[in-house]
């Protein structure tokens, strides 16, 4: 039977997402209220933005059903902002903030660590456990920093770490959802989802 | 070991403007109500002198916002600051960029610079959006570099009219463009005064290659709905919200309605006790020099 992923839905690269994990072998579902998460296998938390996208969780109750989905062990991928959400301590670059999150992963999300749009760019970079560079796709990106062991650090560039896994919840700062390549969502899937 | 890094790529241009989907973008003329949005859920704020409406009562040559307004809403919130520059004013687009702005919108609703040519915008490193009213409009724009399109609409009317015809007519020709033949992809190109790679995009993905939002009289939170079920993928809101009566709450509520825009329940919770919408304009009235949506072409 194919996995069956639930992609949040309020806001953000969320098509996207979907047509990878189509194309990786899942089955889909938007995220919009509670009852969509009924039966999912693992979440994707797409990039958008994070202020919004916090809003709108707590709005829509969405925050403790996540939380309990992650204490019952089904994994959890943020991508981008979605990174930012799952974090336990968020900062900003040039701005003091304070912005409450899902606080799912021991990690400290710098928003907007390379700067703003001008700054956003493309690099190869290298995920362990993947043979080949990866096409890194960095939007006003975050910068990961773990604040506990468990917090496994799977991919950096030259200023930091850029993916990061604390077991079944799993943090990245590009979007691989934008490329062509598969391979971060099939790792998703087999290790985190089918592995687990 | 480390690579090359790339920055002002096609894809990251296209790439922030998808992060942008299922989003409301807020006109906003200075820092407090840049807050007032951002609090509100705003996905990008854009930063300008006047708010349509009041660009269309007081008249005058309409520019590109003051620099030091610009910076004063980048140093209160960090959700993604836009601007807009001049039809064809590549200068002011240099110095929007300059200043580090996230996204320009090369805009109708100031005085147009340029009546024959938009900016190239294949030479900024910032991404564009450019309003248009059919699919060739648009096409010319994304040729011309533009990273995400939205309606004209008529701006600084409160009234959705346009903006539904806009959408309408770019959603339907898309449609035709899907079921016309290949033989014939040519000939509509020459006829339509886009570029044929672009005409086959849209033949065979049955979409543009850049995301498509709304903007230009969206005032309620049932517009900015009506939009999205339509097809668009988000929404700006000018005038609609700081000409309101109570514009914190009416944010909020677009906002919220735009993020559940197939729920009818929540939009109608939303949309209770919002306070008054804006006063609103009959196209109609509108003599034809004053209307914003024939600017550009």
């Amino acid at each position: 039977m194919k996995p069956h992923i639930g992609v949040l839905a309020l806001q953000g690269g969320v098509a996207e997402h979907m047509d990878m994990l189509d194309t990786v072998g899942c089955t889909t579902v938007g995220v919009r209220c509670p009852s969509d998460l009924r039966g999912i296998k693992g979440l994707v938390m797409p990039g958008g933005e994070s202020t919004a996208l916090i809003k709108l969780l707590i709005r829509w109750d969405l925050v403790s059903p996540i939380r309990e989905l992650a204490g019952a062990g089904i994994p959890i991928w943020g991508t981008c902002a979605g990174s930012v959400l799952l974090s336990s301590e968020i900062s900003e670059k040039s701005h003091r903030i304070n912005q409450p999150s899902l606080e799912l992963a021991p990690v400290r999300a710098e928003r907007n660590s390379f700067g703003r749009q001008a700054a956003s760019f493309q690099e190869d970079i290298i995920i362990s456990g993947l043979d080949k560079p990866f096409p890194g796709v960095f939007i006003r990106a975050p910068l990961l920093f773990p604040l506990s062991d468990s917090a496994e650090v799977i991919c950096s560039v030259s200023e930091g770490a850029v993916f990061v896994r604390c077991g079944n919840i799993w943090l990245c700062s590009f979007h691989p959802e934008l490329t062509d390549d598969t391979r971060v969502h099939r790792m998703f899937i087999e290790e985190a989802v089918i592995g687990s | 070991m480390s690579f090359v890094r790339d920055d002002g790529t096609w894809k990251v241009k296209t790439g922030h403007a998808r992060m942008l989907k299922g989003g409301v973008i807020m006109d906003v003329i200075n820092a407090e109500q840049a807050m007032i949005a951002q609090e509100a859920g705003a996905v990008a704020v854009m930063a300008l002198e006047r708010v349509p409406a009041d660009i269309r009562t007081q008249g005058g040559v309409a520019r590109m916002s003051d620099p030091e307004m610009i910076k004063g809403i980048q140093e209160v919130v960090t959700i993604p600051v836009m601007a807009k520059c001049r039809i064809g004013h590549f200068v002011e687009a240099q110095v929007l960029q300059a200043l580090d702005i996230d996204f320009i919108d090369e805009s109708e609703v100031l005085t147009p610079a340029d009546e024959a040519n938009h900016v190239n915008k294949w030479n900024y490193k910032v991404p564009f959006v450019c309003g248009a009213t059919v699919l060739e409009e648009a096409l010319r724009r994304i040729a011309e570099g533009a990273a995400m399109i939205r309606t004209k609409g008529e701006a600084g009317t409160g009234n959705v009219v346009e903006a539904v015809r806009h959408a309408r007519s770019v959603l339907g020709e898309i449609r035709r463009l899907q079921s016309t033949p290949f033989e014939e992809l040519m000939s509509m190109a020459k006829v339509m005064g886009a570029p044929y790679e672009l005409v086959k995009y849209v033949h065979e993905n049955g979409k543009l290659p850049v995301v498509n939002f709304a903007a230009g009289g969206i005032a309620t939170p049932s517009d900015a709905a009506l939009m999205m079920q339509l097809g668009l993928d988000g929404v700006f809101v000018g005038s609609g919200i700081f000409k309101s009566g109570n514009p914190a709450i009416r944010a909020k509520a677009i906002v919220e309605a735009v993020s559940q825009f197939n729920n009818p329940e929540v939009i109608a919770r939303v949309s209770t006790g919002l306070g008054e919408a804006m006063v609103g304009i009959n196209i109609s009235t509108i003599p034809e020099s004053e209307r914003m949506a024939d600017r550009g072409w």
